[in-house]
């Protein structure tokens, strides 16, 4: 207002101006008065759950990690495009050879959002809560590479040394996670060092960012940096109500896009969608191994052969449950590692080629035979088994249908049950009452030390059979010892050949048949200036701080 | 009123009679993919087009059409019979009897069906053959919908209880369940029948609500509830009209039952 009234007594000095020039002067300036105010805008998205937390050490739902992205101020960040560590609050870093101690040098002249400087004794206190086992802190869990305290070593007020009791594997890698807290502020986690600000939270509709006035960041131009004004977030779960808001225009963009959706966009808007390509995430399907399952003994005997598991993985065809359920936007998965995984991705793997006739033959090594149409072991029993998976994810029940019918072909009867997702992780974990599971795994990271608990043998959440005492097989044991080699070392090239080996196993003894690999699907809307999605999370507004809007300049030309 | 039910009666002849066709209607069945031609629009070789995994949309409604058809006056039958032995025995009998058996049928009508059916089939054998599922799902149905009816029943049967023709047979010696299955039953009829006709719109609209939630019919049976879930991500309604033939089929039939219905309430009457 005060800027309008000052442009208006300018004016009113131009005296050989007519009235009606003036009044068409005074519309034009108030259109590039609210271009200019407006000028980077408001980014809208939606969120597809509430947000459980703003601390962010204890992250652990996407709404929370989105708003840690927006808000955090990391040491070093993961560019989300070319899957290197650039350095952030941390102008540089160094890890011990031993991969137990990371040293940061901390930017200097650095702000959080209240106004208390940043120096290294934050970066102290954000780890003694990361590790505080009274916290709890999921984001330090990573970290926890063994019994014993972290220690921390502020050698000056830009320069600290942290000391884990293990090597951590990964380790500059796992501080992409870590916003760093104040640990002078009375805000607590409210003061951040990141882009933008929690300004407003209303809990079920909103949450709203503000710009951080003094973020530190700067463009090449020298303009302080993010362009926008601010973010609005809607908590919005429904999917289908998210679509319709994008294409009112009402919001600017959409993460992890289905491929139903994808394609009608398509059509319409086809500038406005992104397909970035294979994403991290798989589906997968395993069968019961688990001992004490209450399963009869002859299908046990089936489960734990590694051929009859290469068998159904080769009598699926993967290429038609990319082209049919995902409509071609997906690849047939190759094992535990998408290719989208640039480092880790084990090139020397090719995805499992569709061939009935192989599978049988598998399958008859092992003593089964075709009767009538239907396959029977050694000791004349059909083979039926039941797959289920999570009911209201049409994509997993399209799969399975397809599966059950690839099987059919080779003469096994397979029943589709769609349950409940309590009642399906209960009998995965507790009672153990079923044959085959269908499910996906969404992958965050990139290392493999993320997925320890999955493939050693001791860990809960080793699927197909979990917990056990010491490794039921020689396989099991091997890829126990190729992880442990892997996280306790910080020599890359090891660590590559190490996790190589691993994924070498998991495709040769298929505990689990990994079926596609999701592309990352995105819409961003024509406003949204400087938007290059990206497979990894988050895919369309990785580069946050440098996208702009153009809606507000539209507004102004109309 | 009259054309009316009877254009309902020759709907339902005719919607039967096509779904009851359909192994020579659509002979490549219900399961088959075409894989090569998945979410067609319709054409010479899928009249109503192919759904998500390339299955003809055609075949898989005049299959459903037979499942929801047939197995909902099964489950309606079972559920009527059981309404008849709790709520007319109650009535008929009186006293401790009706108390027992309404109190029983109140818990029943208190159960929170839905987490009670989502119990059911999670403690159920998983491999189930999809003909199977199909009859578990009716029966659970028709197992649980008694209540309402058996409330209905109860109150008729306690005023035939009183009445004056029973009193007399009473009084002439007649014994307790001859009683009942010469006087009382036969009275009971005509609100038996417009029970039944009520239960068949009901079950076949619960069995597609159960599809959609992903209980009842397994896959690849279809049924008008799995048929229904396709229209879960339509955005528009104009974009692929066709989807909508088993909703429009589910409103003609269940108005045509209601048509049909309105005969039985007057007879009831």
């Amino acid at each position: 207002m005060t800027h309008l009234q000052g442009r208006l007594a300018v004016m009113g000095t131009v005296t050989r101006i007519t009235f009606r020039k003036a009044i068409l002067l005074a519309i034009a300036c108030l259109g590039i008065l609210a271009g200019s105010a407006l000028a980077q805008g408001e980014l809208r998205f939606c969120l597809r759950s509430e947000p459980k937390t703003f601390d962010p050490l204890q992250v652990q739902d996407d709404a929370s990690a989105a708003i840690r992205y927006l808000t955090g101020g990391v040491l070093v960040r993961l560019n989300r495009q070319t899957q290197a560590l650039e350095p952030e609050l941390a102008q540089s870093w160094k890890v011990s050879k031993d991969g137990k101690q990371i040293t940061f040098k901390l930017r200097g002249g650095v702000s959080f959002s209240d106004g208390t400087p940043f120096s290294a004794e934050d970066v102290a206190y954000t780890v003694k809560q990361l590790m505080d086992p009274a916290l709890h802190s999921p984001t330090g869990d990573s970290f926890r590479s063994g019994p014993g305290n972290v220690q921390t070593d502020i050698i000056s007020s830009t320069q600290i040394s942290i000391t884990f009791p293990a090597p951590v594997a990964g380790l500059d890698r796992q501080f992409d996670q870590v916003a760093i807290l104040s640990a002078h502020s009375a805000k607590k986690e409210m003061a951040v060092l990141g882009p933008f600000m929690v300004a407003d939270y209303k809990p079920g509709a909103t949450v709203l960012l503000k710009r951080n006035p003094n973020y530190w960041k700067t463009d090449a131009q020298g303009r302080k940096l993010p362009y926008l004004d601010s973010i609005k977030l809607d908590i919005q779960p429904n999917r289908d109500v998210e679509m319709l808001r994008f294409k009112r225009g009402e919001i600017d963009l959409i993460n992890s896009l289905d491929s139903e959706y994808f394609d009608k966009l398509a059509v319409t808007s086809p500038q406005l969608v992104h397909d970035a390509g294979p994403s991290l995430d798989s589906e997968q399907m395993w069968f019961n191994e688990v001992a004490k399952s209450p399963l009869p003994a002859y299908k046990k005997a089936w489960f734990r052969s590694a051929n009859f598991r290469r068998a159904i993985s080769a009598a699926i065809n993967r290429e038609d449950l990319a082209r049919v359920v995902f409509r071609g936007h997906a690849q047939a998965a190759v094992g535990p590692v998408s290719p989208a995984n640039k480092f880790w991705f084990n090139s020397r793997l090719k995805a499992e080629t569709h061939s009935p006739d192989a599978a049988l033959k598998l399958l008859q090594g092992e003593g089964f035979r075709l009767e009538n149409g239907t396959l029977k072991d050694m000791g004349g029993n059909a083979v039926v088994f039941s797959i289920i998976t999570n009911s209201g994810n049409k994509y997993r029940e399209r799969m399975a249908t397809m599966i059950q019918e690839d099987l059919q072909k080779i003469g096994i009867q397979v029943n589709v049950v769609t349950l409940d997702f309590p009642s399906l992780i209960e009998r995965m974990t507790q009672t153990f009452d079923y044959e085959a599971i269908l499910l996906g795994l969404t992958n965050v990271g990139l290392d493999p030390s993320e997925q320890m608990n999955v493939w050693l043998s001791s860990s809960e959440n080793h699927q197909w059979n979990p917990s056990e005492k010491t490794p039921e097989t020689a396989w099991e044991a091997e890829i126990d010892r190729l992880m442990r080699a892997q996280a306790s070392s910080a020599d890359a090239k090891k660590r590559k050949e190490s996790f190589d080996r691993v994924q070498e196993i998991a495709v040769e003894q298929a505990p689990f048949i990994y079926l596609v690999n999701r592309n990352a699907l995105s819409a961003v809307a024509a406003t949204v200036q400087r938007a290059a999605p990206v497979i990894l999370v988050p895919q369309t507004y990785w580069n946050v701080e440098r996208l702009t809007i153009e809606r507000q300049t539209a507004t102004a030309a109309k | 009123m009259k054309l009316w039910r009877t254009v309902a009666c020759a709907v339902l002849l005719l919607v039967v009679s096509v779904s009851l066709a359909a192994n020579w209607l659509a002979p490549a069945g219900y399961a088959r993919q075409y894989r090569e031609a998945a979410d067609a629009a319709p054409s010479r070789q899928h009249w109503l087009g192919t759904d998500e995994i390339g299955r003809d949309r055609f075949a898989r409604v005049l299959y459903g059409t037979r499942i929801s058809l047939l197995l909902a006056p099964a489950a309606a039958l079972l559920s009527t019979l059981m309404a008849a032995l709790v709520g007319g025995l109650a009535g008929y009998l009186g006293g401790a009897w009706a108390r027992c058996a309404m109190a029983v049928t109140d818990l029943f009508l208190s159960l929170p069906w839905l987490f009670l059916l989502i119990t059911v089939r999670a403690v159920m054998p998983l491999n189930v053959s999809p003909m199977v599922s199909v009859l578990v799902t009716f029966l659970m149905l028709g197992l649980l919908g008694w209540t309402s009816a058996a409330r209905v029943l109860c109150s008729t049967a306690t005023s035939l209880r009183d009445a004056d023709f029973v009193r007399q047979a009473r009084a002439s010696g007649l014994s307790g369940a001859r009683l009942f299955w010469i006087h009382v039953l036969p009275n009971l009829k005509p609100v038996l029948y417009a029970q039944f006709w009520i239960s068949i719109p009901a079950f076949i609209l619960s069995e597609a609500n159960l599809g959609i939630l992903g209980l009842g019919v397994a896959e690849p049976m279809p049924s008008w509830g799995s048929l229904l879930k396709e229209l879960e991500g339509l955005v528009s309604v104009g974009e692929e009209p066709w989807k909508f033939v088993p909703l429009i089929l589910l409103v003609v039939v269940v108005t045509s039952f209601q048509l049909v219905l309105s005969r039985q309430d007057e007879v009831a009457a």
